[in-house]
């Protein structure tokens, strides 16, 4: 008999599943369970790019703390995917157990020594119970979500309740999920009593947060943000954006009196036609943006150009995955920094937002517009896979009902009327802002021609170098300006004073929370910083200035983000330890605790050494 | 399009449109194209149509891509706001600006490279959309800015000004627009003031995509013997289907035809589009019999022009996406934003 593992509200389960086979939305009602039980759960899908046949995985951390980043590791494997046994097998924690389908007998040889068993036959009783295979496949993982539930002490009338509000519209459903789920449930307490030593416990530790997806949020704080105009190309993990935009839109955007659309959104041709028509809108003086991922990126690279010289409002979210165009579309990574940051040709600099979860990517999303409009620039809202495509428990969303969109400098017909002075690349402000004017302001003042560059600073056209040189300093002064709104970065110092900071962005968050915990208990200290956007607030330099060396963790195999910095800040690139993942996984508290413990403890060993 | 500084003092007896204005403000900047292009005659009868439907300046908007035709919205309509865009994407940021604010006028001016070499993606689909605008070619067979290099609509075995022979097929953007299903199609010559300004006029008028294929001549790359997209090729082989008369919206219809050669068409506007049948047989409501049409007389080497195809009862985009009335653009938090207790009722579907 092996050790077995024992944990209560601190375990991780992983699913392993074949795509297609409508394990997605049982496992979901797992995790859900668990949360209404008050234990805060952080679920992520790992899917292939495929629609049915593969692999795929479904990972629930449950986590009393409260820890919403991946653990690392795995303690309760449900083997659904014979594709995969060997590696799910091996994948579980020493003392793990391994929840299977025990219908058809199995090879010692395929079960480990120092993990337990806990077979089901679940093709049997679901053989005995329905005849259609359809049903068979479905009803399966509702009866291991049974099994599970009866494992893990998770409250059944927890389960009724949720299958009773997912199959509202379709009330027949309900007694047969409930059916069963029992089916599982029974056959657990009947002949599995006490085999597995991973318990829920009901808690309170929820409180009023909610479960959502980035992408999700982002349409919506998209609507809230008063977008009006969406042009978009179908690719993963940046679809759902769109998709949320548009169901969200279509619940609060529809004029209840003339039912009308108060927003058009257009499934464009390709990327480049979807971020020229965001470009079309914000000239015209609407809100508009489009969702991609690294491959539509590229794509857009000419026209992100244009909108920074000609200085059009644009929001771009980039759903970062891996690349490239056949790449790793259904795994994350934070690796479009610097595709981003610097994207087009000539001399350009964008402004980008790194959310920290679902909750941020809501209020970015509408931030992204203000400052879109405030700078005249595009913005860039920086997601990933991870945030974007996995429901993440976060807080609840929120909105100032007493906030007005900034809509930025814009000149009137009535301002043009009394003469004021337009000059649409025209510094009057001394923040390097111009004023602009929307097509169809006055019938014979205030209109201009849009050309990238080669025109001073009445727009007339010019090829003078000095006009020039004029134009793209002031272009640099806006970036400063920039600076002074965008969301500052977040510095949580350590104890003790340490000589050592990290600094981190976007998904990494919720691992970094937990590692910082973690090896402040192990009595290892850092002062840390979460970078929100670039360019850099003056803070982030600061920071590095006050540390002798500073770890950076990203999810990329170039070390994007510290390469800007040391770009941007003309830093000592020895100043900076990278710690990087990268394999298309998100990050791990494990990983980072690990790599940030043995870097230190390998510095203290050379000190002493010396 | 003006060729020389003009003195801004006007001459009293200027005449003027229904509103006040006189040709001189629907003129733009100082040309910078060659002398003699035929852009420019373009430009011209896109001032006069203008002019003549008394259009408020600032209700156009004039957009382009990249090359010598992309640069004409400069030389026109100076007191519209213009955009030059990105090359071969002036229709995806003319199907922005359009979905932002539907209130507005939209020319689209592109040219043959601009449309049927590195854009024909975005042409096909802003064609398919159904956006509402004109869409002008000025299609003269030649990248004139980068000094003479064959376009996508230069005709098979036709010459380049340094003697090469194009051996690829042309591509015919009336065709495909006909099989992409535009509401308006039309050819015309920019030597053909006559023939183009009407046709303007129509296409402004018309709700929809309005196609028009300028054959527009250089005068620097491609007007010599052997281009069929010179001066002379154009004016020896032109073949009109019909004459246009545009009859605005308000307009009391005065001419008088014989029975039978006069075709009257109203437009969704009002707008009444009086054509004089040069071809008997000729049925500009038939889609498949008009590109039956154009592939047996360009195989015989006319080049067919006039109002080719109409479907006056088209819708466009904003039909098709249920947008509200007002400019989206206008909208403020008001109109658009959920406010803090439907947040609240929302956060409680994700728990």
């Amino acid at each position: 008999m092996p050790q077995r593992l024992e944990a209560t509200n601190d375990f991780v389960v992983k699913f392993a599943n074949v795509n297609g086979s409508g394990s997605a939305s049982a496992n979901e009602l797992f995790a859900r369970c668990i949360l209404r039980m008050g234990v805060p759960v952080a679920s992520r899908n790992i899917f292939p790019s495929n629609i049915q046949g593969l692999p795929t995985w479904y990972e629930v951390r449950i986590s009393g703390e409260g820890w919403l980043g991946r653990r690392g590791g795995v303690d309760l494997m449900v083997a659904m995917n014979p594709q995969t046994w060997d590696k799910d097998v091996a994948s579980i924690e020493p003392g793990g157990y391994l929840l299977y389908d025990s219908t058809k007998p199995l090879p010692p040889s395929k079960f480990r020594e120092d993990v337990n068993r806990i077979g089901v036959p679940l093709t049997e009783i679901c053989n005995r119970t329905y005849k259609d295979p359809r049903q068979r496949q479905l009803f399966k993982n509702i009866i291991y979500i049974g099994a599970l539930s009866a494992l893990l002490d998770i409250d059944p009338a927890v389960v009724e309740t949720l299958l009773g509000e997912q199959f509202k519209k379709r009330p027949e459903l309900i007694a047969k999920n409930v059916q069963a789920f029992k089916l599982g449930f029974d056959h657990v307490r009947e002949h599995l009593a006490g085999a597995c030593k991973l318990k829920i416990a009901r808690s309170d530790k929820v409180g009023n947060r909610i479960f959502i997806a980035g992408n999700d949020a982002a349409g919506l704080g998209a609507v809230y943000g008063g977008a009006t105009v969406c042009a978009w190309y179908p690719i993963t993990p940046s679809t759902s954006v769109a998709e949320a935009f548009t169901k969200h839109c279509q619940n609060l955007r529809v004029d209840p009196e003339t039912g009308k659309n108060r927003f058009a959104i257009v499934q464009a041709e390709d990327e480049i036609a979807a971020i020229g028509m965001v470009i079309g809108a914000g000239w015209n003086g609407a809100r508009a943006f489009t969702a991609t991922s690294g491959p539509g990126i590229s794509l857009m690279q000419e026209f992100f150009g244009l909108a920074y010289f000609a200085e059009i409002p644009a929001v771009i979210f980039d759903i970062q995955r891996g690349g490239p165009s056949t790449g790793m579309p259904t795994r994350t990574q934070q690796s479009d920094i610097f595709a981003c940051a610097y994207a087009s040709h000539g001399d350009t600099k964008h402004v980008l937002l790194f959310p920290k979860n679902p909750n941020e990517s809501f209020s970015f999303a509408a931030d992204a517009f203000d400052f879109a409009e405030r700078l005249q620039t595009p913005v860039f809202v920086m997601m990933d896979l991870d945030i974007g495509m996995n429901d993440w428990l976060t807080e609840p969303l929120s909105w100032d009902d007493a906030r007005a969109y900034d809509r930025g400098k814009i000149m009137t017909a009535e301002e043009l009327e009394k003469g004021t002075v337009f000059g649409r690349y025209l510094d009057v402000d001394g923040d390097a802002i111009p004023f602009r004017t929307l097509p169809g302001t006055h019938p014979t003042k205030g209109s201009f021609f849009t050309r990238g560059t080669s025109r001073n600073r009445y727009a007339k056209y010019s090829e003078e170098g000095s006009d020039y040189v004029d134009n793209v300093q002031r272009l640099l002064r806006k970036l400063e300006t920039a600076k002074t709104i965008l969301p500052k970065p977040e510095r949580r110092d350590a104890k003790e004073k340490t000589p050592y900071g990290v600094l981190y962005f976007g998904s990494t968050a919720p691992a970094m929370d937990e590692a910082m915990a973690k090896l402040e208990g192990d009595g290892i200290h850092l002062d840390v910083m979460r970078i929100r956007a670039f360019p850099f607030a003056d803070e982030v330099a600061e920071f590095i200035h006050a540390h002798d060396s500073v770890f950076v963790v990203e999810q990329n195999r170039d070390a994007q983000m510290m390469k800007l910095l040391v770009n941007e800040g003309a830093f000592d690139p020895a100043r900076f330890i990278s710690l990087l993942h990268y394999d298309g996984t998100p990050i791990t508290a494990r990983f980072i605790q690990a790599a940030i413990a043995e870097r230190i403890n390998l510095n203290t060993h050379k000190e002493a050494a010396e | 399009m003006t060729y020389i500084t003009k003195p801004k003092l006007r001459h009293k007896g200027l005449a003027t449109n229904e509103l006040g204005f006189t040709r001189r403000d629907y003129e733009g900047s100082i040309s910078t194209l060659c002398a003699g292009c035929g852009h420019d005659s373009i430009s011209s009868a896109l001032i006069q149509a203008c002019f003549e439907l008394s259009i408020e300046p600032h209700r156009v908007a004039k957009l382009s891509g990249i090359g010598c035709s992309s640069k004409t919205p400069d030389y026109f309509l100076g007191n519209s706001h213009g955009f030059n865009s990105v090359h071969g994407r002036m229709p995806s940021v003319l199907t922005g600006a359009n979905l932002a604010n539907r209130d507005l006028i939209y020319l689209g001016v592109s040219g043959d490279g601009d449309s049927a070499s590195i854009g024909l993606g975005q042409f096909a689909h802003c064609v398919r959309r159904g956006v509402n605008m004109v869409y002008i070619c000025e299609n003269n067979g030649v990248y004139g800015l980068t000094k003479g290099q064959f376009s996508a609509t230069a005709d098979k075995g036709s010459k380049s000004k340094a003697g090469g022979i194009n051996t690829d097929s042309p591509i015919d953007l009336v065709s495909l627009a006909l099989v992409l299903g535009a509401s308006f199609v039309a050819r015309s010559f920019s030597g053909d003031k006559k023939q183009l300004v009407p046709l303007l006029k129509a296409a402004i008028a018309h709700t929809g995509p309005a196609i028009i294929d300028v054959i527009s001549p250089c005068v620097q790359f491609n007007n010599h013997p052997g281009s069929t997209k010179s001066y002379d090729f154009v004016r020896a082989h032109n073949e009109a289907v019909n004459r246009l008369d545009f009859m605005p919206a308000k307009a009391e219809i005065t001419v008088d035809y014989e029975p039978g050669t006069v075709q009257a068409v109203t437009q969704h506007d009002g707008s009444v589009l009086q054509l004089a049948k040069l071809h008997q047989d000729y049925d500009l409501h038939d889609r498949a019999a008009t590109i039956k049409y154009l592939h047996e007389r360009e195989a015989a080497g006319e080049v067919v022009t006039g109002l080719l195809f109409l479907d006056a009862a088209a819708e466009d985009l904003h039909t098709h996406l249920n947008t509200a009335e007002a400019p989206l653009n206008r909208m403020g938090a008001k109109e658009l934003c959920p406010g803090s207790a439907k947040l609240v009722e929302l956060n409680a579907t994700y728990r």
